[in-house]
């Protein structure tokens, strides 16, 4: 799980000096690792146990980080230890396909979607139903504005990927939005 | 579908992620394929309610404290002789601990200004000095020239500094309101934008930094020697990261 945070490097708590080195450089980035920890995770109290936990993996590691990049080291450590804690104390939850093209139904215009992303909640909601790997995406993209080689980094997808991956998370969003507001069955996907 | 552009490429290009040359390939695709407008015109519509929700949530007060507690319980282990003597330091300092946290962190808990809200307000009170004629009180570049002007304005007074020779030079000061306080507000520039910082007294204990955004504005705020700091703008987030390290040299 933790491959490219661990590789070649053993774990160390590090020295007064290497801990101020980390208390400027990747604690700052607390915010976006807790907001990314509690879209995945999907409450703020589960969150920030998560988040707490991740942010000793990184110190505990530090060691092994010589780029100039901490947010997404830290979010990369952020989004394993999310995903290992989900496997431990949640059901299994959908898992996101990439291979066949989506296809909008036509109840899906900007109109539709206006007045259906209008709503703070029901896009609350909407987000929090996508499948975890989709939930991520989104979250690095639209909240962090996380660039896709950023994204790919993080999240050890190919950067080919990334682009597939967030066009099918957007189109499943915007029909559980637009679904969701027009109180249809369930949109079959 | 008569379009052979595979539908992704429309994220691409809402993302900035499209190479010039494919960026200008699709613009002229849009020209005659309503269905990649139709689908451009809909994800444009999708980030804008992302947008406006603002679904981005700050970390609870108190964890970056609890973190560092964390971190000084990994520190290394006293040897073994001393063992006892450390038991004993260790009970009492946990005592000290709990003490602490409840004097700390619970007020921080109910206190009213929560770091969301004082984010909100120190990036409406950004919004409002890049008004015209608003951003800066007095203009200069001279460390000596607005320092003195604070005197008499405010009942404390901001380290004021010029960082020019490092890529902030100092452009002026005036007065704010943040949470219905008068506090010192600094201009810097930074290659055309400008960075607001704003200064004012706490009791609060030090902080390490906290980056964060707010309405497509990055902030970053930390607290040293009963100041708060509070830095606004449109640069980076390295480009904070660098004035924040100058300010606490």
């Amino acid at each position: 799980m933790t491959e490219s945070v661990n590789q070649g490097n053993s774990e160390a708590v590090p020295d007064a000096r290497e801990t101020e080195r980390f208390n400027l450089l990747v604690l700052p980035h607390l915010n976006s690792a807790f907001n990314l920890a509690r879209w995945l995770v999907r409450n703020r109290t589960d969150a920030e146990d998560v988040t707490q936990e991740a942010m000793l993996r990184a110190y505990r590691f530090f060691s092994g980080f010589h780029g100039t990049d901490a947010r997404s080291w830290l979010l990369q450590i952020v989004r394993n230890t999310c995903f290992s804690w989900m496997e431990k104390n949640r059901p299994p939850e959908p898992v996101a396909e990439f291979n066949e093209e989506l296809h909008m139904p036509n109840s899906v215009t900007p109109e539709s979607l206006a007045i259906a992303g209008n709503n703070r909640e029901r896009l609350s909601e909407a987000l929090e139903a996508l499948p975890p790997r989709f939930r991520e995406v989104l979250v690095l993209r639209e909240l962090e504005g996380c660039s896709y080689k950023e994204i790919a980094a993080i999240t050890s997808m190919p950067i080919g990927t990334v682009m597939s991956a967030l066009s099918r998370a957007r189109t499943q969003l915007q029909v559980a939005l637009v679904g969701s507001a027009q109180q249809e069955a369930p949109r079959e996907l | 579908m008569s379009c052979n552009f595979p539908g992704a490429t429309v994220h691409g290009y809402l993302d900035g992620e499209l190479d010039a040359v494919r960026a200008a390939e699709f613009e002229r695709h849009l020209e005659e394929c309503p269905e990649c407008v139709a689908a451009l015109d809909a994800q444009e519509s999708l980030r804008s309610s992302l947008q406006r929700a603002n679904l981005y949530e700050n970390t609870p007060l108190g964890l970056q404290q609890k973190i560092l507690a964390a971190q000084r319980a990994l520190a290394p282990a006293v040897p073994s002789s001393r063992r006892v003597f450390a038991q004993w330091l260790a009970i009492a300092a946990a005592l000290i601990l709990i003490a602490w946290s409840c004097w700390r962190i619970i007020p921080n808990l109910t206190g009213p200004n929560s770091q969301s809200a004082v984010a909100a307000q120190v990036v409406d009170a950004h919004l409002r000095s890049l008004e015209p004629g608003h951003l800066t009180d007095v203009l200069s570049t001279d460390q000596h020239t607005v320092k003195p002007w604070f005197d008499g304005k405010l009942d404390f007074a901001p380290p004021v500094q010029d960082f020019a020779a490092d890529g902030f030079p100092l452009t002026g000061g005036r007065l704010d309101v943040v949470s219905g306080r008068t506090v010192a507000a600094l201009v810097y520039a930074r290659r055309k934008h400008f960075i607001n910082v704003f200064i004012w007294p706490t009791r609060e204990s030090d902080s390490y930094p906290l980056l964060g955004a707010q309405q497509g504005y990055n902030w970053m705020s930390w607290r040293k020697n009963g100041m708060a700091f509070w830095l606004v703008s449109d640069v980076s987030t390295s480009d904070l990261e660098d004035l924040q390290h100058l300010l606490s040299r």
